[in-house]
């Protein structure tokens, strides 16, 4: 062995303090928390009423079925649109295409509270105007009203994560032997039949990976759900992170918004070991 | 392809292209406008055309300072996870034992928790000792980053030859030269990727030091953005001048560092 115990010990040790000490103490607390009535000063153990209650509270489970619906929903569009830009920019390897790249990928560089308020205004501003000068009501009040406004953070993730799940995709697609591609164009295939039966079967783990990774993504969204709506009209846009953020820092419900936090992660944990399950089937 | 398809094909993506890049363009036409030109058309250039907005904004956004404090942030948080999560990879690709799989699971598991999970009893650990400020968000980070960045390191570790471990301890190493002087380096490719995953998420983080650092002086460009949004009172022009100072950095940087960003972003999701 070359390295020996202790000196094993001191490289293995700060990365251990870092976990331990922010995630893995914080989260066994955490659990402990959901059972009690802390309000962030004191706090008493009352067992599994927190979860009782969360599963009777309205707001709660409203904030989460809009989570689970804005999730689905941004799943299937980010991956639809994610897919065609890899389509795109894979077709011809020119200048246009490497500029389209950078154009679909850029706003994944900006941070969640940025974006909230690009698309505030226009959703506001840019939207009135086009009301207006077309008479089409379809553009009025776009964060005013409930349904309106998740479809307006369903479009600002949209556009956020598209060229994320675009470069998963690219990199796939640039895997497929070059020949094969050849072989089938000059077998006389069609560019259809070319990506229904040769590019689609090579991208099936391109699709677990971007499915999952939009799905947790959708799950934690806090900060463009912040910037764009904050929750309103009557926290009617607002999702389960956020549900937590004001349950524990605004209404000082600590215990309480802990328990919605445990929830979170069972979420996510489940997906992520359906997302296991699924590419391990794939490999064998 | 007839050529004729291909042209057609090439101005359908660039339509496409402008139309998704028309977000970003709104935003700049708008910052350069007055109150009464945002309210006639906002969807395009006005008569009424002024660079003041920057100016205001510039001064309302402390961004001098703003800027600084999340470079400060940013850079320590980045330096601090690379190192301690090199370390630790290569020490797990090294030794194959009990320790070395506990401690590769603990990192698979806390990558699963979400940190809406964990920040209310984190943020009543830290509040306790009284110790919520830009050090304590730079631990937190780090905490937070390291699980993803050790897996990162891990594989990149494992596709470096041991023999080239073993020609230095025979030359006299010890592995914590080995270590810095040849395995390191040997990773860079790696290192670039940790870097850049890790800066472009603490640089943008809002959430996480609206907890920590919400002070006056310690404001990170977003924690100031969102403070200076609420003070506009719907003076758009104000807080789209903002908005455009707030992405120039990461989008200068980006325009230089495309290709490394994009195959980090790729990498990192991959793997």
């Amino acid at each position: 062995m070359l390295i020996k115990k202790h000196q094993y010990l001191a490289f293995v040790l700060p990365a251990v303090f870092f976990i331990l000490l922010i995630i893995v103490v914080p989260f066994l607390i955490g659990i402990y928390y959901s059972f009690t009535d802390s309000n962030g000063l004191r706090s008493s153990f009352i067992g599994w009423k927190n979860f009782e209650v969360l599963f009777q509270d309205s707001t709660f489970l409203q904030s989460f079925w809009l989570t689970v619906k804005f999730s689905f929903v941004s799943v299937i569009l980010i991956n639809l649109v994610g897919l065609a830009f890899a389509l795109i920019v894979t077709s011809h390897n020119n200048r246009l295409t490497k500029s389209l790249r950078t154009i679909f990928f850029m706003p994944n560089l900006i941070g969640g509270i940025l974006l909230g308020f690009i698309w505030q205004f226009i959703f506001t501003s840019a939207f009135q105007a086009i009301a207006a000068a077309f008479h089409l009501d379809f553009f009025k009040g776009w964060l005013s009203n409930p349904s309106t406004g998740f479809w307006g953070i369903v479009i600002l993730f949209v556009w956020q994560m598209s060229g994320y799940i675009m470069l998963i995709y690219v990199s796939f697609l640039n895997a497929i032997p070059k020949n094969t591609i050849q072989a089938a164009v000059l077998d006389g295939a069609k560019a259809t039949q070319i990506f229904f039966f040769i590019k689609l079967p090579q991208l099936a783990p391109a699709f677990t990976i971007s499915l999952f990774l939009t799905l947790a993504n959708s799950f934690k969204l806090y900060e463009q759900n912040l910037a764009l709506t904050n929750g309103g009209p009557y926290r009617s846009t607002e999702m389960i992170s956020m549900y937590i953020y004001n349950t524990a820092f605004v209404n000082f419900q600590q215990g309480y918004a802990q328990a919605a936090g445990i929830i979170l992660f069972l979420c996510v944990t489940i997906v992520s070991f359906i997302q296991l399950a699924l590419s391990r089937k794939q490999e064998g | 392809m007839k050529k004729s398809t291909k042209i057609l094909l090439g101005f359908l993506f660039g339509i496409i292209a402008l139309f998704w890049f028309y977000p970003f363009i709104i935003v700049i036409i708008n910052a350069l406008k007055g109150k009464r030109g945002i309210f006639q058309n906002p969807l395009w250039f006005t008569r009424d055309f002024t660079f003041a907005n920057f100016k205001t904004a510039y001064q309302a956004l402390d961004f001098t300072n703003s800027f600084f404090n999340s470079l400060i942030i940013t850079v320590a948080s980045v330096i601090v996870i690379t190192l301690v999560s090199a370390a630790a990879a290569y020490a797990l690709s090294r030794v194959k034992g009990p320790f070395s799989s506990i401690l590769y699971y603990l990192c698979a598991g806390t990558m699963l928790i979400p940190f809406q999970s964990i920040m209310i009893p984190l943020l009543s650990l830290f509040g306790k000792v009284n110790f919520l400020n830009r050090t304590s968000l730079v631990i937190m980070n780090t905490g937070l980053s390291v699980s993803l960045s050790i897996i990162l390191f891990y594989g990149a570790f494992q596709g470096v030859s041991k023999t080239l471990d073993e020609a230095a301890a025979l030359d006299g190493a010890y592995p914590f030269k080995t270590f810095v002087y040849i395995i390191f380096p040997a990773v860079s490719p790696m290192t670039g990727t940790v870097v850049i995953l890790n800066a472009m998420k603490i640089w943008n983080d809002y959430l996480l030091p609206s907890l920590v650092v919400n002070k006056d002086g310690m404001y990170t460009i977003p924690l100031k953005m969102y403070a200076f949004f609420g003070e506009t009172n719907s003076q758009w022009q104000l807080a789209l001048a903002g908005l455009v100072l707030s992405m120039v950095p990461i989008i200068i940087l980006f325009l230089l560092l495309q290709k490394q960003v994009m195959t980090s972003v790729t990498e990192g999701a991959i793997k």
